[in-house]
């Protein structure tokens, strides 16, 4: 029982962190129907960008403080995240208007591709740490219920704590401030918000740099618990079934589809693994997505409007 | 000036719907045909045969599979690299289980095993499109990376996870040598080739674009969607298929599922946009393109007389593909076959352009 209810927990927490990327895809979607490919890449690209800063800063404004650190890297990284909404939306999405959803698809795997490249040109190929002093220990909580007790790792406490404080800034913003109700103004009809003055270019920079915070925080949970790498871009492609599970334009469904593949992953590892060889990991969340598809298309939560064939 | 269609009179329809109208394009491709079977062989190195010439062609033949899927149908794919795993692996059974397959035999086998597995992952194409169907190919492609690696049966219990074919040969001619390899490549690409241009202009290949184009429309005037999807589904995954295993068999001889990873997936969605969505033509530009701009990368700075890390190249690549996606999707959605065919208008009027 014990066994179990860790694997559960274990579950709960990865699911926590796919959620964390999950709602970048969903926020771009939501605001402007582009299912961004490159959300991995700015995963990846904001890690980077923090773990280097936060390693460069004392170096060349000569301090010592890991918190002064840390806290202008993520300014920078921030700035950074900006500049790159800012770029995308000038370069590439503004000339792709009025296009269908796969050409934009692909346009953002282009952008995907190019991130990649350019991240790991600037801030280098290694294995960076990045450390903002969250605590390493597992927790070891109900030891009377339980022979050996059950062992919570903090870190993931911490990280489900940041995605829950995440998810109520963002509802908040989208459903309080005026900027947010004109993200789902154009996200409804692009023609239609331009035409009573909703300055579409604006918006999209705007979104794109959510999305990248969403991005930075995501990279910076994820880059501390396992280090910062190229493999970090790649964790995006298991945050995709999670939101087809969720629906595509639900932030709730982006947490409960999370956690549910987080969960299932881990416990079909543990209990169906073995007979099926191993390492079904690697596809189950896809499998789930897919059979999921075929009976609910829209997702747990997602709006009823969908290409249906 | 040379170009001129201008006194090449058509009689019968069959003369008009020819698939090179113009008597210099039958020229120029019976000239290519000419030096691709009998000059290249005679005047190339063994380096460049082996190096360059066989990946590009089976990477042609995979883009065209993948072309008609995603170009002619509109049915976006992300998991070409599962197809082509299917394709090298069931051929490669079929030649390790039965005794004295012949070679051409298994790969067509291979293909049609890619056929059955194509179809069943486009079932989900009946009910979802766009980036939905993307995911449910993404999951045909981490599914077969994971069979191939951990289900023995596949790799008929080899040890190291990575399988072999030695031995190769057709009607009693072995397959070893870097011009005999190519030879054979380039037999299937030109057959390969006729069959897709002539499947594209029948009337299951104007039903396929119906479907791209506008599917309920499509599905008004009697199209029939079920018909038309699968049947892009399987003839493009039958091609994959064999592409997939003529790059295990032919062009590395041992390989393990790393070979048809999710990034030869996208490498090959890449060339087929390079070179054109929709065009047969495109997706040779496209192979040609992606197979040869990392060789240029990497000989760039040596003319250029610096030299760079071979892992700034490699950063420099990705960077470069990922803007030429964007500058491509934006700039020119037809890719290089679009600005061949410009190219072609324009010759038409050389050298007075009104």
């Amino acid at each position: 029982m014990g066994f179990f209810l860790e694997t559960l927990f274990g579950g709960l927490m990865v699911g926590m962190l796919y959620s964390l990327i999950a709602i970048g895809f969903v926020l771009i979607y939501k605001a402007s129907g582009v299912f961004n490919f490159a959300q991995g890449a700015m995963v990846l690209f904001a890690a980077l960008a923090m773990a280097r800063f936060a390693e460069w800063f004392p170096q060349w404004f000569g301090f010592e403080s890991q918190i002064l650190a840390n806290i202008l890297a993520f300014v920078a990284a921030m700035g950074v995240m900006v500049i790159v909404a800012w770029l995308i939306e000038r370069l590439a999405l503004s000339k792709l208007v009025n296009q269908e959803g796969i050409t934009l698809l692909m346009a953002t795997l282009g952008i995907a591709y190019f991130l990649d490249g350019v991240g790991q040109t600037i801030f280098g190929n290694d294995i960076y740490k990045i450390d903002v002093g969250m605590p390493k220990e597992p927790l070891m909580v109900l030891q009377d219920t339980f022979q050996g007790g059950l062992l919570l790792s903090q870190e993931d406490l911490i990280a489900a704590l940041v995605a829950a404080g995440l998810v109520v800034v963002l509802a908040i913003f989208f459903q309080k401030t005026a900027t947010g109700r004109a993200l789902r103004a154009v996200a409804d009809d692009h023609q239609a918000a331009q035409s009573i003055g909703i300055p579409l270019k604006r918006i999209w920079v705007i979104v794109w740099s959510v999305a990248g915070f969403s991005a930075l925080v995501a990279g910076i949970i994820w880059g501390s618990k396992l280090g910062v790498q190229f493999s970090l871009s790649l964790v995006a492609l298991k945050a995709l079934p999670v939101v087809i599970l969720g629906g595509l334009t639900s932030i709730p469904g982006a947490i409960i589809g999370g956690l549910l593949i987080g969960v299932g992953e881990k416990l079909s590892e543990i209990y169906l693994g073995p007979m099926l060889g191993g390492g079904i990991e690697i596809w189950f969340a896809y499998v789930l997505a897919l059979v999921f598809l075929l009976v609910r298309p829209q997702g747990l939560f997602g709006e009823k409007i969908i290409d249906r064939v | 000036m040379f170009y001129r269609e201008n006194g090449q009179f058509k009689s019968s329809y069959r003369a008009d719907q020819q698939i090179f109208p113009i008597a210099q394009d039958r020229l120029a491709i019976l000239v290519l045909l000419l030096v691709a079977f009998i000059v290249v062989p005679l005047g190339v190195s063994d380096y460049w045969m082996r190096a360059i010439l066989t990946p590009f062609l089976i990477l042609s033949l995979a883009a065209l599979g993948l072309n008609i899927l995603v170009g002619y149908c509109g049915q976006i794919s992300l998991g070409t690299g599962a197809f082509m795993a299917v394709g090298a692996y069931a051929a490669y059974n079929f030649q390790v289980r039965i005794d004295g397959m012949p070679l051409i035999a298994s790969l067509l086998l291979g293909g049609l095993c890619a056929t059955i597995i194509g179809v069943l992952f486009g079932i989900p194409s009946l009910r979802i499109k766009g980036l939905y169907l993307a995911v449910a190919t993404l999951a045909a492609q981490f599914f077969t990376d994971w069979a191939f690696l951990r289900i023995q049966w596949f790799t008929n219990n080899s040890s190291s996870g990575s399988v072999s074919v030695a031995g190769l040969n057709v009607f009693g001619v072995p397959i070893e040598s870097p011009v005999q390899k190519y030879l054979f490549c380039l037999v299937f690409v030109v057959v390969f080739a006729l069959l897709a241009k002539n499947l594209v202009r029948s009337a299951i290949g104007r039903e396929w674009m119906a479907m791209r184009d506008m599917d309920v429309a499509a599905a008004v005037i009697g199209i029939r969607p079920v018909y038309a999807k699968l049947t892009a589904f399987a003839v493009s995954s039958f091609i994959v298929g064999v592409a997939g295993a003529l790059w295990g068999f032919i062009h590395l001889g041992a390989w393990e599922p790393a070979a048809f990873s999710i990034d030869r997936s996208f490498q090959l969605l890449f060339m087929v946009i390079i070179g054109g969505l929709g065009s047969i033509m495109g997706s040779f530009f496209g192979a040609a393109f992606i197979v040869l701009l990392p060789l240029f990368l990497n000989q760039l700075p040596g003319w250029l007389g610096f030299s760079i890390s071979t892992a700034l190249a490699s950063h420099l690549e990705t960077m470069i593909f990922g803007a030429l996606i964007v500058f491509f999707l934006i700039v020119e959605p037809h890719g290089l076959a679009r600005l061949w065919s410009t190219g072609k208008e324009k010759l038409r009027l050389w050298p007075f352009p009104h």
